[in-house]
Formats: C-alpha cells, sequence, structure tokens
C-alpha cells in the first residue's frame, strides 16, 4: 500500500495532494501542468516535497518532520516515464535486464516470463531506436516489472500512441496489474484512458484535489464521432 | 633524419602528454560531474577558476606554478622537508603544466558532453536500483562518449604542444626536460632552420592527423549510439 500526504511549492502554485492506494490502479487525472508528473516524482524519489509523509506499507520513504528521504535507487518504486526513457546505447535485452539486482534462476525465469507476457520475444536483440512505440512501451513496462518493484508509477504511459496500440495496452496494462497484484499509479489527461484502466480517479486541478468535474460524464466522446 | 634531429624531444613530449591527459581525463570529468550536480555558494567563482588556464598567459600559469612547486613555495617545500626531493625542473613539471593547461578543455567538452544527456535517462537509472556511481558509468559516460573523446583529444593536443608553463617550472634541460616546443624555439634561436622545420613539421603532423581522425570519427557516429562500443 502507498499512502502519500505532501506539499510542495510549484512555479505558481502550490501542490497539495493527499492519498492511499491498495494493489489497484489509482488515476491521477488533470490537464497539463495540474502538478501530476510532479506527484510521481515525489513518490519515486526524483524531487523532494516541502513538507508531507510518503509511505509504503510500513515503510516511511519520506518524512519531512524526521528528515528522512530514501533515495530513488533504494524504493523499491517502478517509473515508466513519458517518452519511455530506454536506454538508446543498449539492446532490448540490456535495457529489461539493467534494474536486476541478483541474476539468479528467479530472474531468468521472470525475464522469460516477461517477455512472454508483454510479446517481446522477438526483439531482444534490436536496439530502442529499431522499436515501434508500442513495442517501446512494453519494453518500458517490461524493464520496469523485471526490477521487482514494490509500487508502479506511470506517466502518460499511453499518450504517444496510436489509438488500436492504445486499446490494446490498456488491456495489457489492467492484466499486468492484476498479476503483479502491487499498487499502480497513472497519470493521464485523457478521460477516456482514466475512464478505460483506473480502479480509482483522482482529479488535480492546479494542484489540488478536486471533486468529480461536473462534466466528467459527458467528456469521454464515443470513438466515432458522427460528423456533420 | 637520424644524424639531423635528437629524438629524445619527441619521446618526451608524448610521455608528458599521455601522462598529463591521464590526470586531465579524470579530473577533469570529476569537475564537470561535480559542477552538474552539486548547487552550492560561490559555485561561478570555482568555474572561473577552472576555466582560468585557457585565458591566461600560460606563462603567468607557468609563474603561478613556479610559486607553487619552487623550493620555497608551499608544495615545493612540502616535497623537500617530507620526501627530500623536488618536482621543479623535472618531467614531472612538465606534466604538472601540461596538464593544468589541458584541463579547461577536457572540463568544458566534459560539462557541454554531460549536460546533453537526458536527464530522464539518469533518473530511470536511479528509480531501477542504481547508485550514482553506477548511474554515471553506465549511462552518463556512455552517452557523453563523443564529447568526452573530444575533449581528450584536444587536451592532448594542447597538452603536446605547451610552452610557456613548461619552461617556467620545467626548464629547457636537453636530454632531460626539453620537450618538443621547446627543442623548436631553441633550435630556431640557434639558427638551426633545418632542425626546428623538421620538429614543426612532425608536431604539425601529428596533431593535424589527431584533430582529422576526431573529426572523421565524430561525424560517424551519433550522440546515442557511439557508447554502443565500449560499454
Amino acid at each position: 500500500m502507498l499512502h502519500i500526504d505532501i506539499t510542495k511549492q510549484l512555479s505558481d502554485f502550490e501542490l497539495q495532494i493527499s492519498f492511499s492506494v491498495e494493489n489497484s490502479i489509482l488515476v491521477l487525472f488533470g490537464p497539463s501542468g495540474c502538478g501530476k508528473t510532479t506527484t510521481l516524482r515525489c513518490i519515486a524519489g526524483l524531487e523532494k516535497p516541502d513538507a508531507g509523509i510518503i509511505s509504503k506499507g510500513g515503510q516511511k520513504l519520506y518524512a519531512s518532520e524526521t528528515k528522512e528521504f530514501i533515495p530513488p535507487s533504494r524504493r523499491r518504486v517502478g517509473f515508466m516515464f513519458q517518452d519511455y526513457a530506454l536506454f538508446p546505447h543498449m539492446n532490448v535485452h540490456k535495457n529489461v535486464w539493467y534494474g536486476v539486482q541478483k541474476a539468479d534462476q528467479k530472474a531468468q525465469d521472470l525475464y522469460k516470463k516477461l517477455l512472454r507476457l508483454l510479446k517481446i520475444e522477438h526483439l531482444t536483440e534490436r536496439f530502442t531506436d529499431k522499436l515501434s512505440g508500442g513495442e517501446r512501451q512494453r519494453v518500458a513496462l517490461a524493464r520496469a516489472l523485471m526490477a521487482e518493484p514494490e509500487i508502479l508509477l506511470l506517466d502518460e504511459p499511453l499518450s504517444a500512441l496510436d489509438n488500436d496500440t492504445r486499446l490494446e495496452l490498456q488491456e495489457e496494462l489492467k492484466k499486468m496489474q492484476q498479476i503483479w497484484n502491487i499498487p499502480f499509479v497513472l497519470v493521464t489527461h485523457d478521460p477516456r484512458e482514466a475512464r478505460a484502466v483506473g480502479n480509482k480517479v483522482l482529479f488535480l486541478e492546479r494542484g489540488r484535489q478536486v471533486t468529480e468535474p461536473a462534466n466528467w460524464e459527458c467528456q469521454c466522446p464515443p470513438r466515432l464521432q458522427a460528423v456533420n | 633524419m637520424e644524424t639531423m634531429i635528437e629524438w629524445h624531444p619527441v619521446v618526451l613530449s608524448l610521455k608528458v602528454a599521455f601522462t598529463s591527459i591521464v590526470f586531465v581525463f579524470i579530473f577533469g570529468m570529476m569537475a564537470a560531474y561535480m559542477m552538474k550536480t552539486l548547487h552550492f555558494p560561490g559555485k561561478a567563482a570555482v568555474e572561473a577558476l577552472f576555466i582560468l588556464p585557457m585565458v591566461l598567459p600560460p606563462v603567468v600559469t607557468g609563474f603561478l606554478l613556479l610559486l607553487l612547486i619552487g623550493k620555497n613555495g608551499p608544495v615545493g617545500k612540502f616535497l623537500g622537508d617530507q620526501f627530500a626531493t623536488q618536482i621543479i625542473f623535472t618531467p614531472y613539471a612538465a606534466v604538472l603544466a601540461g596538464a593544468v593547461v589541458a584541463f579547461p578543455l577536457m572540463y568544458q567538452s566534459a560539462k557541454a558532453a554531460f549536460q546533453s544527456v537526458d536527464s530522464k535517462l539518469e533518473d530511470a537509472a536511479r528509480t531501477l536500483g542504481a547508485n550514482e556511481w553506477r548511474v554515471f558509468w553506465t549511462v552518463t559516460v556512455p552517452l557523453s562518449w563523443p564529447g568526452l573523446v573530444a575533449g581528450l583529444v584536444l587536451s592532448f593536443s594542447r597538452a603536446l604542444g605547451e610552452f610557456g608553463a613548461t619552461i617556467m617550472v620545467a626548464g629547457n634541460i636537453p636530454g632531460k626536460t626539453q620537450t618538443l616546443p621547446l627543442a623548436i624555439y631553441f633550435a630556431a634561436e640557434s639558427n638551426d632552420l633545418t632542425r626546428a622545420g623538421l620538429y614543426v613539421l612532425l608536431i604539425s603532423v601529428m596533431t593535424f592527423a589527431m584533430i582529422l581522425w576526431l573529426n572523421v570519427w565524430s561525424k560517424t557516429r551519433n550522440r546515442n549510439t557511439a557508447g554502443k562500443e565500449l560499454f
């Protein structure tokens, strides 16, 4: 379980956010620049909040009162970046193995399982510039899960993909969450995506949690809209 | 040619330049990485100090080094008292002079190269459990490789051609501290133009070949994939 209750001054407003998430997919939904990505970066330890607390299970990752701060490398919090941040100088195999601490039989089995589940077995020797958007997304997901995180953060994981690939990967994300059974926190500004993958949706506006926007229900257009 | 030129200055210059760039490579990279990641008061002043040997006349750099490592300077005194030795007027002083004047070139190249690395890739490595040391060697350095190689070649050429600072601290002892640029100057001064000319030709060809190689090498590599060859 992930619990967060933090404040952080951003350039033109203050981010104030508090939530808990069990082993399910929580979506942070809001317009660009509302503090979603900063929230994820604080959970991962890539940025420091001004005050508050972040904990994972019973372990404190950050606490302003006791000045605790665990560095990102020791948090076991996976992060999937918006443009996937795959290492361009390594092939898929090396990318996926990067986060493995101990290359034992267990890691080998996990590797095989991930490649199979994400259908990327044929890509292991390729460098990342030779992958399509959907393939990159899958490799990034495999790399993040291979490090055996206890929480996975996903920053706009599907925004760079075409519609068909996105629908396919939405389903895959849900499936992976069910298999791994850890909290996923996913950030998006796309209401359809929020609806499709989120077990719970949290609305953010200028750094504050807001109640469900009035037009939330009708914000989601049908896939094919009639053009007059 | 054997009879016309002494090979000692050539060999010494190469040795001095190679030894210098070992230090320059390590300290230049360390300084550049430190300046990229650390924020502290007076950072701009420290940075200016790093660049200073590039803009100061080499003879001034040499004079300052002389104050430092001369028999009565703090380093010279320390070496004399503790180890009963001096580096002034030895090839080690030539290495020091070469390293100091070449340092800013490596520092500048490394800094630009490190800054061009997408910080998201370094963050990704951190979230995958890599400590700062591993992030540096497996992500930052491979992705900065072309810039680091450029810095290395420029520093080497600069150290190879160093004159002003070298003559101040290493002197001009033929067969001991006389490097190639010094040999050129003293051959020309004693009107031995053939010998000076041959030395000039030699050093020009060496540096030209290195810069040419660097240009060809970097044209055929792109920033993201050059590191594949090494890592």
